[in-house]
C-alpha cells in the first residue's frame, strides 16, 4: 500500500446495482436532459485527448444518418497503462450500461468493443457479461446490441480512425481528419468512440448524477482518473485518484524515495524530471498553475539507477515498430531519431546534433498525419531537454 | 447550388465551393503547392505530408491535398514554420531515398529531385538510412522494374494498381520502419498477377517503378552490319512522344518521329497502323464468324460477346481474373504482334532478307508490349516476332542519345509494304477506336454501305467517360449477311482496368448481352498507356485524345478494308482473313493464370 | 478440395464475405492453422474477393497475423520498458536456455516459439509474456524454468 498522501477515490470499482437500474433511469429522461448532465459532470476522454465526453455524444447525435455506431476503444496499448483491462474485467457492466444509453442518445443499435489482441483471455468472460446484458436490454425493450472486435498485435490501432480502418478489414492506417467520427466513423457512419474508463465513468454519473463526479478533481479537470502506476514503486498497480495532484504528491505516495523522473502518460506522454514534480499537475489544461499533463493515466516512476538514455530509445525502438509507416514524418522521423541519438551516444555525431533532432520532433509534432507521430515528440523533448548529458556520455 | 466558403490564402480572400480542398484553392490563386503522394488519377491519402500548410490559430499543419477549406479559414502556405516543415520532410524523404540520383532511370524527371532542387537541399543533415538497409530490387519482368531502395512510399503506385486498375498486384506490407510497397508474399512482379500495364509506372514520383528497357540493345542491333532492324510504331506513339522531347502534349508527330527513326539508322520504319488495319479485318470476320456460329448455328464454343485481344495488359489480366471466359477472346494476336510474324515472313520474303538477320524493334505506349513480346506463343515466324520492344519514353531517350534536334525535323513518310495505313488505325490509340475502325469495316463488309455517322465519326464510343455503349443496327444486310438483318449489334468500350473488370462481370453474371466489347487496358487507352511520357495526367490524356481524332480526319483513307497495303497483302500472301495463314501466323491462344 | 478450403470456406461462411470480416476470419485461420499460409491467404483472398496482395499487406500490419510457422506454443515476452527495467533480458536468456533455441526461432519439435512483443499492460507485474493467449507475470528464471517445464509435459 502506498503512504495515501493522495486521497484514494472508489467510483470506478464501487459494485454498484446492476446496469438496469441506470438504464432504467436514463430510459425516463430525454436524451438532451443526458447530454446536459454529461457535459455538466465535466468529463473528457479518458484515453489521454480529453475531448469533452457530453460534446462528442451530441455532435454525433446531431449527425444526420439512420445507421451510427458506438465503440469502446479497449485498445489498451500505451506502455505503462493497464487500467482498461481491470475495468473490463471487474465492471464490465458499467462499460456495456455507457454504450447502450449512448447508443439510444446518438441512434445506434450496434456497439463494439475493440478489445486487443494481447487481452484475449479476457473474452470468454466478457462475451457472458455481454449476453448477461443483452437479456437487460430486450428486458427493457432496448434495442442494443454489442459485440466484440478483436485487435491483432498494432498499438496505432488505438488510435480511433486507425481503429475504424482495422474493424473494416484493412490496415490500421489512421485517416485524414476531417472529417471526424462524429461524421465519418466505422463504414462511414457517425460513430461515438470512447476510452473504456471515459464509459465506465458515465455510468456513474448516470447512476449519481453530475454533481457527485464534478466535486471531484480541479476546475477544467473534474472528476477521478484511474492511473495505472509502475516502474520503481515499491506499490505498483492501479489506483483510482482524484485529479489536479502535483507530481510531487504523486511522488511521494508512490515513489520509492530515490525518484529521478517520472514518465506521464506513457512513451507518447512527458517525462518529468526530479527539479519540476512540484509545479507540475496532472490533469487536462486549464488555469492550473504551473504545468499542466493530461494522460491516459499511466504513471511511470524511474529511479536514480535507470539511464534515460534506455529509456528513451526503448520508446524510440516501440514507435518505430509500431508507426503505421504511412506518414513520412512518422516512419522515418522515429527512425532518424533513435539512429540520432545512437549516433551521438557513440560520438559519430556532435552533441549539437541533438538539437536538429529537437527541431526535427517540433516538425513531426506539427506535421504527421496523427497522435502517434505528433506525441512522440512529448517524451523524446521532454527526456532530451531534461536529461541532455546523459544522452552524450 | 454548391454554398460558398470564405477564405484567405497568404492574405488574399476568396469564396470557392464548399468541400474544396486547399490545394486545389491554392491553385485557384496561382499559387502552388508542392506534392508527391497526389495524383490528379488517384483518390487522396494524404501521406508524404509534403503539401503541409498552416491555418492560422492552430498548431499543428494540415495536409493541403487532404483539407477541404472551412468558412474564415486563413491559410498560410509560406510561412515559416510551413517551410522548416517542408525542408525537414524532404530532407527524410531523402535519408531513407537511394539518392545517387545521376545514377537513377529517371535523372531529369524526378517529382523528388524537383522538389530537392526546389527547396535547395544541398546537404544531408540527417543519418542516411538508404544504404544501411537491404533493399530489394526485383528485375524478374521483361516489362517492369521494381527498386525499392528509391521508393518513398507515397503509395501512389498501391492505389493505381488498386483503383485505377483494379489488379491488386502492389499492396502496402508491414509497418513502422519495415513498411514497404511491395507483392503477394513478395514475389517477383513476374509472378503474380501484374498485367505488366505499366500504369505504375506512369504514377511513380520516382526510379522505383521503371520500364525494363532495351535501349542498348537496340543500339547494338543498329551497329551490327549484319543485322536488318526493322522499327514498327503505335499510334499512340504520334500522340505522345513530343511531350518528351519539349513540345506540347498534343502534338502531332508522326512526320518527325519519322524522320527521327530513319536518322537513328532503322532499316525501314514501318507502322503498326498498317497492322492495325489488318487487325480490323481479321477481328471484324472473326466477329461475323461468332455471330454466325452463335445467331444461326447455335454453336457458343466460342461464344459472345466477344472481346478485342489488342490490349496486352487486358489479354494478361483477363488470363488471370476470368480464366473460365478465355473463349470470349478474340484469338487475334494484337497488331504489334501481327506486325511481327508478318515482318520476319512476308516482308522478309518482299524485300528478300534472311528472317533470321532480321531485329524486330516495336515502338510502343506500353509497357505490356514488352511482356506480350516475350510470350512463348508469339513466335509464328519460327523466330521471336518481335525482338525488342520500346517505349515512347525509351525512343525520346535514344533521339536525345543520338543528338537529334527533334524539334527541327522534317517530316517524312514511313516505308512501303507495312507502312500504309488508314485513319482507323489511327484511331487504335484512343479508347473506342478500336471498336470505331471495325463498325466502320464490319457495317460496310454486311451492307456495302458506309457506317451511317456522320463523317463516319462514331461517337457515342469516343471520349473518356469509364464504360460506353453503342448499338448499331444492321438493316438492309447483303444477301451473305442476311442473318444479320434487323439485328441489333450491341458494343461495349471500356478503358483501366477497373472499368473493364466492372463490364466483364456484368457479362459473367450473365446480366450484359453484348456483341461485341472493346477493352483497353490503360486510361484513355494506349494514348494513356504505362509507356508513355511522364506525366500523364486527365488534361494531358484529353490533349492526346484530340490529337488522334485530328490525325485520323487528316488521313486520306479512314476504312480499313481499304488500305491499299492491306489488301495486297492478302492478294499475295495471306489469301482470306480469317484464313488458313491468317490462323497460322496471325490469330493466337490463352493461358489460364492464378488469381494473385 | 482440399481440407484448408473446406476449412476457409466455412470460416468465411461464418463471418461473411464483406471486407470488414476480414480479420476475424484471418484470426480464426491462424488461430486454427498456427499461421497463415501463402495458400491460406490465396484462399481468403479468393473467398472474400479481395486481392491476395491486399491480405497479405494487411495481415502483415498485425504483428500477433504469424505469415510464417509458428510452435503449438508461442511464447511472446514483453520487451516496453517496465519488463526491460525488470529483467526481461534475464527472462529472455532464461527461455532460450530453457527452450535451446534462440529469440525468434522455433524448436525443431515445432512446440515453441520464441519472440519478443511490445507492451503487454502488466507492467505493474512485470516481466510478463504470453504464451498463446495465457499470461504470465512476475517472472523469475526459477518460474520460467517451471512453466516451461509444465509446457513441455502437455501434449
Amino acid at each position: 500500500m502506498g503512504k495515501n498522501i493522495l486521497k484514494r477515490i472508489d467510483l470506478i470499482f464501487k459494485e454498484e446495482p446492476d446496469s438496469k437500474n441506470v438504464l432504467k433511469k436514463t430510459l425516463s429522461k430525454s436524451n438532451d436532459e443526458l447530454i446536459n448532465e454529461l457535459i455538466a459532470s465535466g468529463l473528457k476522454g479518458r484515453g489521454g485527448a480529453g475531448f469533452p465526453t457530453g460534446l462528442k455524444w451530441k455532435l454525433t447525435a446531431e449527425s444526420k444518418s439512420t445507421e451510427k455506431y458506438v465503440i469502446c476503444n479497449a485498445d489498451e496499448g500505451e506502455p505503462g497503462t493497464f487500467k482498461d483491462r481491470e475495468i473490463l474485467t471487474q465492471v464490465p457492466y458499467k462499460v456495456l450500461t455507457g454504450m447502450a444509453v449512448c447508443g439510444r442518445i446518438i441512434g445506434a443499435r450496434k456497439g463494439f468493443i475493440y478489445l486487443r489482441g494481447e487481452y484475449k483471455y479476457l473474452l470468454k468472460e466478457l462475451n457472458a457479461e455481454i449476453k448477461k446484458f443483452h437479456a437487460i436490454c430486450d428486458e427493457l425493450g432496448l434495442k442494443f446490441r454489442v459485440e466484440v472486435f478483436m485487435g491483432f498485435g498494432a498499438y496505432i490501432c488505438g488510435e480511433e480512425s486507425a481503429l475504424f480502418e482495422s474493424m473494416e478489414g484493412k490496415r490500421g492506417e489512421p485517416r485524414n481528419k476531417p472529417p471526424y467520427p462524429s461524421d465519418f466513423g466505422y463504414l462511414g457512419k457517425p460513430t461515438v468512440i470512447n476510452n473504456v474508463e471515459t464509459l465506465a465513468h458515465t455510468f456513474t454519473i448516470f447512476q449519481h448524477g453530475a454533481d457527485k463526479f464534478r466535486e471531484l478533481g480541479v476546475k477544467d479537470s473534474h472528476g477521478s482518473k484511474l492511473f495505472s502506476i509502475s516502474g520503481d514503486t515499491p506499490t505498483p498497480g492501479i489506483y483510482e485518484l482524484e485529479l489536479g495532484m502535483t507530481v510531487e504528491d504523486f511522488v511521494n505516495d508512490f515513489g520509492d524515495g530515490d525518484t529521478k523522473a517520472v514518465q506521464v502518460g506513457g512513451a507518447s506522454g512527458f517525462c518529468v524530471p526530479r527539479k519540476k514534480f512540484r509545479e507540475t499537475r496532472i490533469g487536462y489544461q486549464g488555469k492550473l498553475t504551473g504545468i499542466s499533463l493530461p494522460t491516459g493515466g499511466s504513471m511511470m516512476l524511474f529511479n536514480s539507477s535507470r539511464s534515460m538514455y534506455n529509456l528513451l530509445s526503448n520508446y524510440l525502438e516501440f514507435f518505430t515498430e509500431e508507426s503505421c509507416g504511412q506518414c513520412t514524418p512518422c516512419r522515418v522521423g522515429t527512425q532518424q531519431l533513435i539512429e540520432g541519438i545512437r549516433a551521438v551516444k557513440r560520438g559519430e555525431k556532435p552533441a549539437s546534433y541533438l538539437d536538429k533532432l529537437l527541431a526535427l520532433t517540433e516538425t513531426m509534432k506539427a506535421t504527421a498525419k496523427c497522435g502517434l507521430g505528433q506525441s512522440v515528440a512529448n517524451s523524446f523533448q521532454s527526456i532530451v531537454e531534461n536529461f541532455r548529458e546523459e544522452m552524450i556520455y | 447550388m454548391t454554398s460558398k466558403v470564405n477564405i484567405t490564402i497568404n492574405g488574399t480572400p476568396l469564396a470557392v465551393d464548399k468541400g474544396t480542398t486547399i490545394l486545389d484553392a491554392a491553385k485557384l490563386l496561382g499559387i502552388k503547392i508542392p506534392v508527391l503522394c497526389y495524383h490528379k488519377d488517384l483518390c487522396i491519402a494524404g501521406n508524404c505530408r509534403v503539401c503541409v500548410v498552416e491555418v492560422v490559430g492552430v498548431s499543428k499543419l494540415f495536409a493541403a491535398c487532404a483539407t477541404p477549406v472551412w468558412e474564415g479559414m486563413e491559410v498560410l502556405t509560406n510561412s515559416l514554420l510551413v517551410r522548416n516543415s517542408r525542408k525537414h520532410i524532404i530532407e527524410l524523404l531523402l535519408s531513407e531515398h537511394n539518392a545517387d540520383c545521376t545514377k537513377c532511370y529517371r535523372n531529369g524527371n524526378c517529382e523528388l529531385q524537383d522538389l530537392s532542387a526546389e527547396y535547395k537541399i544541398t546537404n544531408q543533415h540527417f543519418i542516411d538510412l538508404a544504404h544501411t538497409r537491404e533493399y530489394t530490387i526485383d528485375d524478374f519482368s521483361p516489362a517492369i522494374h521494381k527498386d525499392d531502395s528509391r521508393c518513398i512510399r507515397c503509395q501512389r503506385c498501391v492505389r493505381t494498381c488498386d483503383e485505377l486498375q483494379s489488379v491488386g498486384a502492389l499492396a502496402v506490407i508491414n509497418k513502422g520502419d519495415k513498411m514497404k510497397i511491395s507483392t503477394f508474399f513478395d514475389k517477383s512482379l513476374n509472378e503474380v498477377v501484374c498485367t505488366s500495364c505499366g500504369q505504375c509506372v506512369i504514377h511513380c514520383p520516382t526510379g522505383a517503378l521503371i520500364e525494363h528497357n532495351y535501349i542498348e540493345e537496340v543500339w547494338d542491333a543498329i551497329a551490327d552490319p549484319e543485322k536488318y532492324v526493322v522499327v514498327q510504331t503505335a499510334p499512340a506513339v504520334r500522340v505522345g512522344l513530343g511531350e518528351a522531347l519539349n513540345l506540347s502534349a498534343g502534338e502531332r508527330v508522326t512526320g518527325k518521329m519519322v524522320a527521327a527513326l530513319r536518322r537513328l539508322g532503322f532499316n525501314s520504319v514501318l507502322d503498326t497502323d498498317f497492322s492495325a488495319d489488318l487487325t480490323i479485318l481479321e477481328e471484324g470476320t472473326e466477329l461475323l464468324h461468332r455471330l454466325k456460329a452463335n445467331l444461326v448455328d447455335k454453336d457458343n464454343k466460342e461464344p459472345l460477346p466477344m472481346t478485342t485481344s489488342c490490349s496486352p495488359g487486358w489479354v494478361k489480366f483477363f488470363e488471370h481474373i476470368y480464366p473460365e471466359m478465355l473463349s470470349h477472346m478474340s484469338t487475334c494476336k494484337s497488331p504489334q504482334q501481327m506486325f511481327g510474324a508478318l515482318a520476319k515472313t512476308y516482308y522478309a520474303k518482299k524485300i528478300d532478307v534472311d528472317p533470321a538477320k532480321m531485329v524486330c524493334v516495336s515502338i510502343m505506349p506500353c509497357t505490356a508490349k514488352k511482356f506480350e513480346a516475350d510470350r512463348p506463343e508469339m513466335r509464328d515466324s519460327g523466330y521471336k516476332d518481335v525482338d525488342y520492344v520500346l517505349t515512347t519514353r525509351e525512343l525520346a531517350i535514344m533521339i536525345k542519345q543520338a543528338g537529334i534536334e527533334f524539334a527541327d525535323l522534317p517530316n517524312e513518310g514511313f516505308d512501303t509494304i507495312m507502312g500504309k495505313s488508314t485513319g482507323a488505325g489511327v484511331i487504335f490509340g484512343a479508347t473506342g477506336g478500336v471498336m470505331e475502325a471495325a463498325l466502320r469495316t464490319v457495317y460496310e463488309i454486311v451492307t456495302g454501305r458506309e457506317v451511317p455517322f456522320k463523317d463516319l465519326n462514331i461517337t457515342p464510343v469516343r471520349g473518356l467517360e469509364g464504360v460506353k455503349e453503342a448499338n448499331v443496327k444492321i438493316e438492309k444486310a447483303l444477301p451473305e449477311y442476311k442473318f444479320l438483318e434487323g439485328v441489333e449489334v450491341k458494343c461495349a468500350v471500356a478503358h483501366g482496368l477497373a472499368n473493364a473488370r466492372t463490364l466483364m462481370d456484368s457479362v459473367k453474371q450473365g446480366k450484359a448481352d453484348y456483341h461485341f466489347i472493346e477493352i483497353m487496358a490503360c486510361p484513355g487507352g494506349c494514348l494513356g498507356g504505362g509507356g508513355q511520357p511522364i506525366p500523364t495526367t486527365p488534361e494531358i490524356r484529353q490533349k492526346r485524345v484530340e490529337a488522334i481524332y485530328e490525325e485520323d480526319m487528316s488521313m486520306s483513307l479512314r476504312k480499313s478494308h481499304e488500305n491499299p497495303e492491306v489488301i495486297g497483302l492478302y492478294k499475295e500472301f495471306l489469301g482470306q482473313p480469317y484464313g488458313h495463314m491468317s490462323h497460322k501466323l496471325l490469330h493466337t491462344d490463352y493461358v489460364e493464370r492464378q488469381r494473385y | 478440395m482440399d481440407a484448408l478450403q473446406e476449412k476457409i470456406k466455412e470460416v468465411v461462411a461464418h463471418h461473411g464475405r464483406e471486407r470488414h470480416n476480414l480479420l476475424p476470419v484471418l484470426q480464426e485461420v491462424v488461430e486454427q492453422e498456427r499461421y497463415l499460409s501463402d495458400y491460406a491467404m490465396t484462399l481468403i483472398a479468393e473467398e472474400m474477393g479481395i486481392s491476395a496482395a491486399d491480405v497479405y499487406g494487411t495481415a502483415t500490419f498485425y504483428s500477433f497475423m504469424d505469415t510464417v510457422p509458428r510452435g503449438k506454443y508461442l511464447i511472446r515476452v514483453c520487451k516496453t520498458i517496465t519488463c526491460y527495467m525488470k529483467g526481461k533480458n534475464q527472462i529472455l536468456m532464461a527461455l532460450e536456455e530453457a527452450l535451446k533455441i534462440k529469440l525468434g526461432e522455433t524448436t525443431p519439435d515445432k512446440k515453441f516459439t520464441l519472440m519478443e512483443t511490445n507492451c503487454l499492460g502488466w507492467c505493474h507485474k512485470a516481466p510478463a509474456m504470453l504464451i498463446n493467449d495465457d499470461v504470465h507475470t512476475e517472472l523469475t528464471v526459477e518460474k520460467v524454468h517451471s512453466i516451461i517445464k509444465e509446457y513441455k509435459e502437455r501434449p
